[in-house]
């Protein structure tokens, strides 16, 4: 390879590094600030990507297909006529309300029982989603795959650069959440997540709506990752339900919360690219190292690990106070 | 020793309003859609809740003592049914031992002693895996949901190294085609149905006898009322833990390498896929109820078999999962009202 296509890999490398740390930061809010435990981040990154890409994607030609009806190419239905540039926003705004609103449904029956409740639902909401997507040809062509997702800015450069541009998109979008995710960790209402994630009792004992608590943080999460599976969408440019399996859709993430420090939104996104760059970059490694398998199972190792050596992962959780309290003994 | 009082109270009816409109809902419901149901699906589904029921039953027990939703069970299961296909197709032909069809079944004689194995070996599997991991998060004292996530990470690893192993694609137990078995009213069942549904009926009265009869029994349901009370009047709560992991991951060996036979194929993430409707089983039956789990894996076996008349096979785990979600709903303690709930 020569020095453009190692720079041309790495931005391909550093957008999905990114989407997968926007994913880190909505798990950071779900298990890192309030030990909300969601093993079906894929569901969301699955709703995420397709309420996204069905806005957006021009409509099937029935001549091509049979079974694929639907389509959105809302951009060109002339009631908002903005273009697909503006479209972007518009989808990636649609998919962080259709997660949330899911969200909320899953967490309005789970959250006022264990931890454990909340799980079982979200693995089972990751299942139905990819069913629903696999089944309903119409939607979304099941297992053929929804192809021509436009691309966001795709006219104002060549398509050999675009990747820097959309690179470019990626950082701004994980900046600006990973302030407000920070801006809220520091606020009162993130003390609260932690004081819920350390003892519950005590929390409801001072007076604190622990179901409501954990109800907005876990719309918040949601709300995160179906934007990043929107920015997911517009970079791949092409689902299927294969696209969400359970490893590079919900556990690769949690490996990512776990090295980087659960509790710390610094460490989530170093974690996504630190465990990206070691998934991706173990695939040049010769014998055992690139084989999928293998990474599979270390991946599993690696969670293991974290919890029982290092249970903070790298940077471990900052200490948060508010600035009322400091000097004081806490 | 509890008394066998304690043992009725917790699968006796605790009958509430919310409770009695939903069972007549259903019962009405179900008496409506009687004769438009297919026989035939109902019994596929009393075969499908068996393997169901040899899966929640551990999950339910692991639960009630270990106090975490073991999210391993399913690779435990897949663990099972492939240490099973490397007894069929590795060990057991070296000492000549291999064939296929036996008697009316599609499997041979093999697999009947491959089964043992498969138990034997997740369930020390299980163990060493208490003792170098969650036992020490239990010495930290960390939150229940920790132990989860811990078995997040061991799920992944046993599916990983599965696929190490024997390779991600589909495979089989040696087998033959065999004629099927016709009854009335259109009922068709394959032998191994018949087989799979021995078996459970077999485990389930061992696991009864075990609770009820056996002082290790008692000692278990003693720590999964008051672990703390448990340990003050002196039962070794190390050694009940280390039973709790064998029975559950032998139930759940047993119930992978059914499930290896019922498909007529073994797939890496075949346990991963089937946690769905083993934790919807658990719900409905309670918590910590091993009778409950027994109850709400036929609910759940037989509900999603018979939708299919329906909808698309493919849609059963959603079928679990929303069933799931009505009783949480309605009654998140489950149909029995099992340990706590919040």
């Amino acid at each position: 390879m020569d020095v453009i296509g190692v720079i041309s890999y790495s931005a391909g490398f550093a957008i999905m590094a990114g989407i997968y740390g926007v994913f880190a930061l909505g798990l950071n809010v779900h298990w890192g600030s309030t030990g909300l435990f969601n093993i079906g981040i894929a569901g969301f990154f699955a709703l995420g990507a397709y309420t996204a890409a069905l806005m957006t994607t021009q409509t099937p030609d029935p001549a091509l297909f049979e079974d694929f009806k639907f389509g959105g190419n809302w951009s060109e239905l002339g009631f908002l006529d903005l273009g697909i540039d503006l479209w972007f926003f518009l989808g990636l705004g649609a998919a962080s309300i259709v997660c949330g609103v899911i969200a909320l449904a899953i967490g309005y029956v789970t959250l006022r029982l264990r931890d454990d409740y909340l799980a079982i639902a979200t693995l089972g909401i990751a299942e139905t989603v990819r069913l629903f997507f696999l089944n309903e040809k119409w939607v979304a062509n099941g297992s053929k795959g929804l192809y021509r997702i436009p691309k966001f800015l795709g006219d104002w450069i060549s398509p050999e650069n675009y990747d820097y541009l959309y690179l470019v998109v990626v950082l701004v979008v994980l900046a600006a959440l990973y302030a407000a995710v920070e801006r809220a960790a520091k606020s009162p209402w993130g003390r609260v997540l932690r004081a819920i994630r350390e003892d519950e009792t005590a929390a409801e004992a001072s007076g604190k709506n622990v179901f409501n608590f954990k109800l907005q943080a876990f719309i918040m999460g949601a709300i995160i990752m179906g934007i990043g599976g929107a920015l997911f969408a517009h970079n791949v440019r092409f689902l299927s339900p294969l696209t969400f399996d359970p490893l590079l859709a919900t556990f690769i993430i949690w490996a990512m919360l776990m090295v980087g420090g659960s509790g710390n939104n610094k460490g989530a996104i170093l974690g996504a690219f630190l465990v990206w760059g070691i998934w991706s970059g173990t695939q040049f490694l010769p014998g055992v190292f690139s084989d999928p398998n293998f990474r599979f199972f270390m991946i599993g190792v690696l969670i293991v690990a974290v919890i029982l050596i290092r249970p903070g992962g790298i940077l471990g959780e900052e200490r948060k106070v508010a600035r009322s309290a400091d000097g004081a003994r806490i | 020793m509890l008394p066998m009082k304690n043992m009725t109270r917790r699968i006796g009816l605790a009958w509430t309003p919310a409770l009695t409109t939903a069972v007549i809902v259903a019962a009405a419901a179900a008496a409506g859609l009687l004769p438009f149901v297919k026989m035939g699906l109902v019994v596929n589904g009393f075969i499908l809740g068996s393997i169901i029921a040899l899966g929640a039953i551990g999950i339910t027990l692991i639960y009630g003592i270990l106090n975490f939703a073991n999210v391993a069970h399913g690779d435990y299961m897949t663990m099972g049914a492939y240490v099973a296909l490397f007894m069929v197709e590795e060990a057991l032909p070296r000492v000549g031992i291999e064939g296929q069809g036996l008697g009316p079944f599609t499997f041979g004689y093999p697999v009947l002693l491959a089964l043992p194995v498969a138990v034997a070996v997740v369930a020390i599997g299980a163990i060493a895996l208490d003792a170098v991991i969650y036992r020490r998060l239990r010495d930290r004292r960390v939150n229940a949901v920790v132990l989860a996530m811990m078995s997040l990470g061991v799920a992944i690893a046993l599916r990983g190294l599965v696929q190490i192993i024997w390779s991600g694609g589909t495979q089989h137990y040696p087998r033959e085609s065999r004629q099927v078995y016709h009854l009335p009213m259109d009922v068709r069942i394959a032998p191994d149905s018949i087989f799979i549904a021995v078996v459970t009926v077999i485990l389930v009265a061992a696991v009864y006898l075990l609770l009820t009869r056996t002082r290790m029994g008692k000692a278990m349901r003693a720590t999964a009322d008051n672990p703390d009370l448990a340990l003050v009047s002196g039962i070794d709560t190390q050694s009940v833990i280390r039973w709790t992991w064998a029975i559950g991951a032998g139930l759940a060996a047993t119930a992978g390498v059914l499930l290896a036979v019922s498909q007529a194929q073994l797939l890496p993430i075949m346990g991963w896929k089937f946690l769905i409707p083993l934790f919807a089983a658990v719900t409905l039956g309670g918590i910590g109820n091993p009778y409950g789990a027994l109850v709400g894996a036929f609910i759940i076996g037989v509900s999603a078999e018979v939708s299919t008349q329906w909808l698309n096979p493919s849609y059963k785990p959603a079928v679990a999962f929303a069933i799931m979600i009505v009783m949480l709903l309605v009654r998140p303690r489950g149909i029995f009202g099992g340990a706590e709930y919040r």
